[in-house]
Order: C-alpha cells, then sequence, then structure tokens
C-alpha cells in the first residue's frame, strides 16, 4: 500500500510538472491543441489515482479543474490573460493539495475555496458536465435538448457543445490486449462505469473463443459489443473518459447508432489501430490523435541508489585502471605491446562508462526552473510588483543532487531580486519601463562547467547605500577605498541586509552569504555584475557533477595533496617569485603590483612545524570567491589529473582545510586541499593557522 | 526441553572476535566485524587526534585506522606488517582498528558478562563495555562507539 502511494505522488510530481510547463506554454501563447491535452490528460490522472486512494478534497478540485481545461480543451473557453492566471493558481494550489496528501493531511477547506468558486464560476456557465452524476452534468436542464436539434435556433454556443448528444443508442466495441488483463484493469469495472451513463447492453462476442485444449489459452480472445441509450448529455467523450486509463490497452470503436458490421471488430488484429472502415470518421480521428502522445520515449524509474552504487563501482574501476597501468610502468620494460594496446582500450572503455553513468544523474534544470516560476508568482504577488519569468535553457543537464540543493539557494536569490530588484509599477512606468519586471533565469553549459545567471531588469544595486550600511555595520571603514566589485561583494557578507526593515520576503534572517555557501559546498561560485538602473545579475558556475574533480597533484613534507584547478590561476617556479618577508615570519608574493599573502600549506596542516624557507618551493597562486588571493607553497607539482572524490565526513569527520579525499593510481588515499579555507581573509588572518573545528566561522568572528 | 532450547539458542549467546593489544585480550562482538586485514599504509591527516592513524583504502572505501593501544593508553603502535587491521561497521561508519593480532573467534554468554569495577580510571568505564571470563583469562569487551574518534571525547 505504501509503496503505491509512493508510486502515485511520485507520478504527481511528474503530472504536476507537466501541468506547469504546460501553463508556461500557455502564457507564452504557444499553446496549441496538444498542449491543454496534455494538461487535462495530467489533471484527470492526477483526479484518478487520488479518487483511488479515497483523497476526495483533491478529487473535488482536480475535477473542478479539469472541467475548466476541458472547456479550453474544446475551444468553449479562451485562454486568456485571466483564465491563464486563474489556472497558474489552481495548478499552484493543486500542487498544494498533493503536498498536503502525501503528508496525509487535508487543507482547510477555505484555503482553495475562493480558487474554486472561481473555476466552477468559469466552466460553470458553459459546462457539459462530463463527471458521472457531477453537479454540472445535473444543472443542465433536460429542456435544452429539443433545441439542440435545432441548429439553426439563435444560440450557436449551446447547440454547438449539445450537437453530440442525440439520445441514439452508441455502439461500442471494446476488445481488451492481453495488457490490460496484466495491468490490473477488469473489463467488468468498465462496464460498471459506462453503467452511469445509461441504459446499458453488454454483449460477448464469443465467436473467436477458442477451445481451452489449442493453446494459446493465455491470449484473451473475449470481445464485447456494448449498446448504451445515454441518459442525458452524454456525448463520446464521456464513453471515452472512462476508457481513459486502458487507452493504448484495447481496441476500441465507438460509433453512433451505426453498428460495425457482425464480425469486423474481430478481423482486426490485436494490435493494429481500429480499422477507419468500422467507425464513423470523426471517432477515428479521435482515437488517432489520443494514441499518437502516448508514443512517448521510454523511460525507467530508478531507485536513486542504485545509480549511486553503480557509480560508486565505476569510480573504483577507473582506480583498479588506473593502478594497473601504474604497475605495469613499474614493470621491466617488456616488449609486448599487444598489452599495452590491451590496456589503452580498456582505459577508454572505463572512461566511457564513467562518463555514460555519471550521465545518468543528469537531469534537465526544466523542473528546478519550474519550480522557480511559482516563486516569481508568489514573491510579486506578496511585494506587490509585477513579474515573468523567463527561463532559457532548461534543458541544460545538471547533476541531481546539484538541482536539488540549488533550490534553496536559487529560491532566496528570486525573493532578492524581487523584494529589492524590482521597482513598483508605478516607478517602473516612471522610469520609462515595462510595467512589469522580468526576472530571467538562464542555464548553460561552459568549457566544463554549468553556468545559472539570474537577471532582473530592476533598479540594480544601489551601492552608496550598500556602503553606508556596511559602514554603519562595521564591516568597512569609511576610508576604505572599494571597488564597485568589492561594494557588490559586500552583499555576500554575513550578516549584511540592504533593507532595514526586514522585509516579510527575503530578509528572514538569512542572506547572500547563506548563499554563497550552499553554492561553495557544491564547489561552485557566485558572482555579481550590477548596472544601477538597468538591473543586476547574479551568475552560479557550478562543476558539472560531484564526484569528479580536476586537481594538481602537489607533495608537501611527503605526503600527497591535491589542489583542485578551478580556483588556480598561475603557478610559480621556485626562484621565479619576488618574496618578500614581514615581521614574524609572514612572507607575501609581489606580483604586478599586488602582494598576495603566502601559506605554506605542509606548516597550515600541521605536516611540518615550521614553515620552510620559499627557496625550493613552488608556489600556486589560488584565487577565491571572494576575488582574495593567496599563495601556496609545496615541495614539488607532480601532474595534473581527475580524481574521483571521496568524502570524509562518512566514515569519519570534516577536516579543517580539507574538502575530501581522492585514491590515487598506487591505491594510496590523497587528500584534497579546500583552497577557500587557505585564503586569508584581509584582516582577520588565515582561517586555518588555527587548527580548530568549524574553523571558517570563527576565524571570520574573531 | 525447554531448558535445552535456552541453552542452545538463547538470544544472550554472542560471537565475539578476541584480539590483542599490547599482550592484553579484548574482544568486539563478531556483529561489528567487517572483515579482517593485514596492515596497510595510511595517508596521515591534519588536526587529527594522535590515536588516529591516518586514512585506508579499501576497496575504493576511505576509512579512518584507530591505533587501539594509543587509544586505550598502551602507547603508540609502530604498526608494521605483523600488525592487522579490524575493519569494524558501527551504526552507518566504517573504521578499521589497529591491534597487534586476532586470536580467536568464541561463544560467550552476554549475560554473564561482568561489569567493570568502579574503582577505575575514567578511560576505563568510558571504553571497557565489560570483562568476559574465558579459560581463567580476562577478555575486555570494548566498546565500539565510544573508542570512535567522534566518540566520547576522553582524554589521558
Amino acid at each position: 500500500m505504501n509503496d503505491l502511494n509512493d508510486m502515485f505522488f511520485q507520478e504527481c510530481d511528474d503530472l504536476l510538472e507537466g501541468l506547469s510547463s504546460g501553463l508556461n506554454n500557455l502564457e507564452d501563447g504557444g499553446g496549441d491543441a496538444e498542449t491543454v491535452n496534455s494538461m487535462f490528460r495530467a489533471v484527470h490522472s492526477i483526479k484518478g489515482g487520488a479518487g483511488a486512494f479515497g483523497l476526495n478534497q483533491l478529487v473535488g478540485f482536480a475535477h473542478a479543474l479539469e472541467n475548466v481545461l476541458d472547456d479550453v480543451r474544446a475551444g468553449k473557453l479562451t485562454a486568456d490573460e485571466t483564465v491563464v492566471a486563474l489556472l497558474f493558481t489552481a495548478g499552484d494550489h493543486l500542487s498544494d493539495l498533493v503536498d498536503a496528501a502525501r503528508h496525509g493531511n487535508d487543507l482547510p477547506p477555505e484555503q482553495g475555496a475562493s480558487i474554486l468558486s472561481d473555476l466552477k464560476s468559469v466552466s460553470g456557465a458553459t459546462h457539459s458536465g462530463s463527471e458521472p452524476g457531477g453537479d454540472a452534468a445535473k444543472e443542465e436542464p433536460p429542456a435544452f435538448e429539443p433545441m439542440a436539434l435545432t441548429v439553426d435556433g439563435g444560440l450557436p454556443a449551446l447547440a454547438d457543445m449539445l450537437s453530440p448528444v442525440e439520445s441514439e443508442p452508441l455502439t461500442i466495441t471494446f476488445k481488451a490486449h492481453p495488457q490490460l488483463y496484466a495491468n490490473g484493469h477488469d473489463p467488468a469495472l468498465l462496464f460498471r462505469g459506462l453503467e452511469g451513463l445509461g441504459n446499458l447492453t453488454v454483449e460477448a462476442d464469443l465467436s473467436t473463443v477458442v477451445p481451452l485444449r489449442d493453446a494459446p489459452w493465455s491470449t484473451p480472445s473475449l470481445s464485447w459489443k456494448i449498446t448504451i441509450r445515454p441518459d442525458d448529455l452524454v456525448d463520446e467523450a464521456a464513453v471515452r473518459e472512462i476508457f481513459e486509463f486502458v487507452e493504448g490497452l484495447c481496441d476500441l470503436e465507438i460509433g453512433a447508432e451505426t453498428a460495425p458490421p457482425p464480425g469486423d471488430a474481430d478481423s482486426v488484429p490485436a494490435l493494429a489501430a481500429p480499422s477507419p472502415s468500422a467507425a464513423p470518421g470523426q471517432a477515428t480521428q479521435a482515437v488517432a490523435a489520443k494514441n499518437a502522445p502516448a508514443a512517448r520515449s521510454s523511460t525507467i524509474r530508478v531507485d536513486l541508489q542504485r545509480v549511486d552504487r553503480l557509480i560508486n563501482l565505476v569510480g573504483e574501476l577507473v582506480i583498479a585502471e588506473a593502478m594497473l597501468r601504474q604497475s605495469m610502468d613499474e614493470m621491466p620494460h617488456s616488449a609486448n605491446t599487444g598489452v599495452d594496446d590491451a590496456m589503452s582500450q580498456l582505459k577508454q572503455l572505463s572512461g566511457a562508462i564513467q562518463e555514460r553513468v555519471m550521465a545518468i544523474r543528469a537531469q534537465p534544470v526544466r523542473s528546478l526552473f519550474q519550480r522557480m516560476s511559482r516563486i516569481v508568482r508568489e514573491t510579486s504577488k506578496e511585494a506587490g510588483k509585477s513579474a515573468r519569468l523567463v527561463t532559457i535553457g532548461d534543458a541544460t543537464e545538471v547533476d541531481k543532487t546539484v538541482t536539488e540543493r540549488l533550490v534553496d539557494p536559487l529560491t532566496h536569490m528570486i525573493r532578492n531580486a524581487i523584494d529589492h530588484g524590482l521597482e513598483t509599477p508605478e516607478q517602473r512606468r516612471a522610469a520609462g519601463k515595462d510595467e512589469r519586471g522580468t526576472v530571467t533565469l538562464e542555464a548553460a553549459h561552459r568549457s566544463g562547467r554549468v553556468v545559472i545567471t539570474l537577471r532582473d531588469d530592476g533598479v540594480g544595486i544601489n551601492r552608496a547605500r550598500v556602503r553606508q550600511i556596511a559602514q554603519h555595520k562595521g564591516l568597512i571603514r569609511p576610508e576604505d577605498d572599494l571597488t564597485d566589485t568589492d561594494i557588490d561583494n559586500i552583499l555576500f557578507r554575513p550578516g549584511f541586509s540592504t533593507v532595514d526593515a526586514v522585509s516579510n520576503l527575503s530578509g528572514r534572517g538569512v542572506g547572500m552569504d547563506v548563499v554563497r555557501n550552499e553554492i561553495q559546498s557544491l564547489g561552485g561560485r557566485v558572482t555579481l555584475q550590477s548596472e544601477p538602473g538597468a538591473g543586476t545579475s547574479v551568475t552560479i558556475s557550478l562543476p558539472l557533477t560531484l564526484a569528479v574533480l580536476e586537481g594538481m597533484v602537489v607533495r608537501v613534507a611527503d605526503q600527497t595533496l591535491i589542489v583542485p584547478t578551478s580556483p588556480l590561476r598561475e603557478m610559480l617556479q621556485p626562484g621565479q617569485a619576488r618574496i618578500h618577508t614581514l615581521c614574524d615570519g609572514d612572507r607575501v608574493l609581489a606580483l604586478n603590483d599586488e602582494l598576495v599573502p603566502i601559506t605554506d600549506l605542509g606548516a597550515a596542516l600541521g605536516y611540518r612545524a615550521d614553515p620552510v624557507s620559499l627557496d625550493l618551493q613552488f608556489l600556486l597562486l589560488i584565487e577565491g570567491d571572494s576575488g582574495h588571493r593567496s599563495a601556496l607553497a609545496v615541495d614539488t607539482i607532480a601532474e595534473q589529473r581527475e580524481v574521483v572524490i571521496k568524502g570524509l565526513e562518512q566514515n569519519y569527520e570534516s577536516i579543517p582545510g580539507i574538502a575530501a579525499a581522492t585514491i590515487l593510481g598506487n591505491g594510496k588515499i590523497a587528500l584534497i586541499v579546500d583552497t577557500d579555507q587557505m585564503i586569508p581573509v584581509p584582516g582577520k588572518g588565515s582561517a586555518v593557522n588555527r587548527p580548530v573545528p568549524g574553523v571558517t566561522g570563527d576565524a571570520l568572528h574573531a | 526441553m525447554h531448558e535445552n532450547e535456552k541453552d542452545s539458542k538463547s538470544v544472550n549467546r554472542v560471537e565475539i572476535v578476541c584480539f590483542t593489544v599490547e599482550k592484553q585480550d579484548f574482544c568486539v562482538e563478531i556483529a561489528h566485524v567487517l572483515e579482517i586485514r593485514g596492515w596497510t599504509s595510511t595517508t596521515a591527516l591534519p588536526h587529527a587526534p594522535d590515536y588516529v592513524v591516518g586514512m585506508m583504502n579499501l576497496r575504493g572505501t576511505v576509512l579512518p585506522v584507530v591505533d587501539l593501544s594509543l587509544r586505550l593508553g598502551f602507547g603508540k603502535t609502530e604498526a608494521g606488517e605483523r600488525h592487522v587491521i579490524i575493519i569494524a561497521q558501527i551504526d552507518e561508519k566504517v573504521v578499521g582498528f589497529l591491534v597487534d593480532a586476532v586470536s580467536d573467534i568464541i561463544t560467550v554468554d552476554e549475560a554473564e558478562m561482568q561489569a567493570p569495577p568502579d574503582v577505575l580510571s575514567a578511560r576505563t568505564q568510558a571504553f571497557i563495555r565489560g570483562i568476559h571470563t574465558v579459560d581463567d583469562d580476562l577478555v575486555r569487551a570494548i566498546d565500539v562507539r565510544a573508542v570512535l574518534p567522534q566518540g566520547d571525547r576522553v582524554d589521558a
């Protein structure tokens, strides 16, 4: 039962995502018939599943929404701005209801009451009532029925709606495929559903039933002919709706009055589409249109843990391959080129496997972006601003963990952009801008990294004000000479907020520093550009995967360490650098008129007690996200290579100055340096010189 | 019949892995032990307690190795080829214990384990769960959670 439940809610997530992408399509004016159709199906499936689990609140709301979508689908309702806005709100509420149901709750009824009544009022006037026994169906006075026949009367809309309803019998030929039974459907239940529509006659066609002793007895051969004399306003669509869940699992023909010639249905091969000659053209067309979207790309749901285990194994395969390669290199030089060839083939294969396996975890950012569109709607409403979200490159694929962990930072950034960035509609008009602000989310792959940019076309950062507040809070000194970038970066400092009165939206005790920390923990960088009057853009640059990292292998005090290459700016050979010793043994590197502090990596990590002479040391110039630089002194630089990241926290605990570990080709473990912790914060000293856990926080407040 | 059943299938019967550290007998429950490995070199960790020898690679898993001798107060082990590492799983974590040798796997009755006498040091109280008497020898049962690096911080 629980599994079923889980499956339903997982499916709901997918369906809601489909609904939301359809709505975005509709809003952009690109909503064709198929868009509306797929939205309708999504809501309908949610309703169907919710009904099976007895989630009445969900069913009721989904039904109302479905009715509106049905009207849009049928062209009875134009999807203008108000309708789309209503659909958006309804979609959000539906997802709230699904969430509530997932946790076994109902939402307080008043919460969706206004949305529900809006939906009903939009659809109520025109709706034909497809739900058996539904209110809408009963509200239609049967007296209208005769008028439907006089199509040339003065009521085209109504007539349109009622036209297929002649109270003449519908003939349905139904033949189930084996898969229908395998999926647990029962024809008897379908017939019972039909019974709700009107007087029903079901006739089983026994002519094709083979005697049991003649195999194959596992193939169902029964077909049914059903004649239905509808009670009232039942059209073909209502009948189809009953069969919606077995769509594609049966041969279904619905014809008005003219019964197909006996035996014709039986001659249709089990898997072929219904023969056009058997049914009136209209029905066939509908079937064809409904079958088309069923041919979607085939996917399977896999437990993420299984994928992760596979990824781990492949990581080990790559390591084993490297170990093999290394011990071969150490062997006396042999003339056996065959082994060498086989080795390089193995290397290629294992590399390819690793790449493919990583790709399994990669997911388009679309679902992440769609969640953000809701944030934009809600925030702009709360802030009394008008905003729309434009997404670019939402097919860009990113590791699933990354997309999940980007939800909070992005949410916060969007709230900031709307609350602080965008002006009110009046201000925007005065500034000669479109009253409606635009927030753009863009994702792209750029040189082995994923770059996500959030842009708004608001006022930009008020640097004078930022400076003033930062001084007031003691983050900077009045005499500090700061560039524009420096000032922009103040926004990332802990405890900074430009709005004095903590607003209900963005100032919830977390600032951009939290955003930066989260991005950094994903191995990413955040940068910010702003142009006064034209807007602000925040750029997040992330590694493609969290599992592999490009690094320099270095030796320090007989230890092998990895320095990630992404913050690496320059490498200096011994004697190449101009080094000055300040007091207390602190040394700096003079580089293009800039003085860069030097950190002896061995001493910083406690591998040796005292910093050594720099005469024979290599220097690695690194730059942190804050733009501050530091030079790491190491004994030797061995090579640059890709390493598989192994977390330390799983079996041990986090280590100051160390980001993770990896396994080298010789099977030995090497630690990966956390470069950000190696960069001294100006005026605060280096973080790692104090060997206390949680150094960064302590050092900042020291 | 009833008595018999209790004898052979009692829930109190546990298998323990006995090992020696500095010629003393210790044991852990076999349920914790994943495997026993020969000594392998480890990678030293910065800012780690001295009894954490370093990180070892167990077929792609990176795990810390604890010098049980030092942790229990006997002094540092100069690890070499003759030493063994007991790979143990404690809750979600996998840890290696560096010991002198593994001697036996025996079955004991948990109910007959004696509590360590009250007079002993804080370290003994924290790390020794109890004492089994096996053929006149005392086998100390280690509290595996307490000896972990992130277990109770008991300083010497």
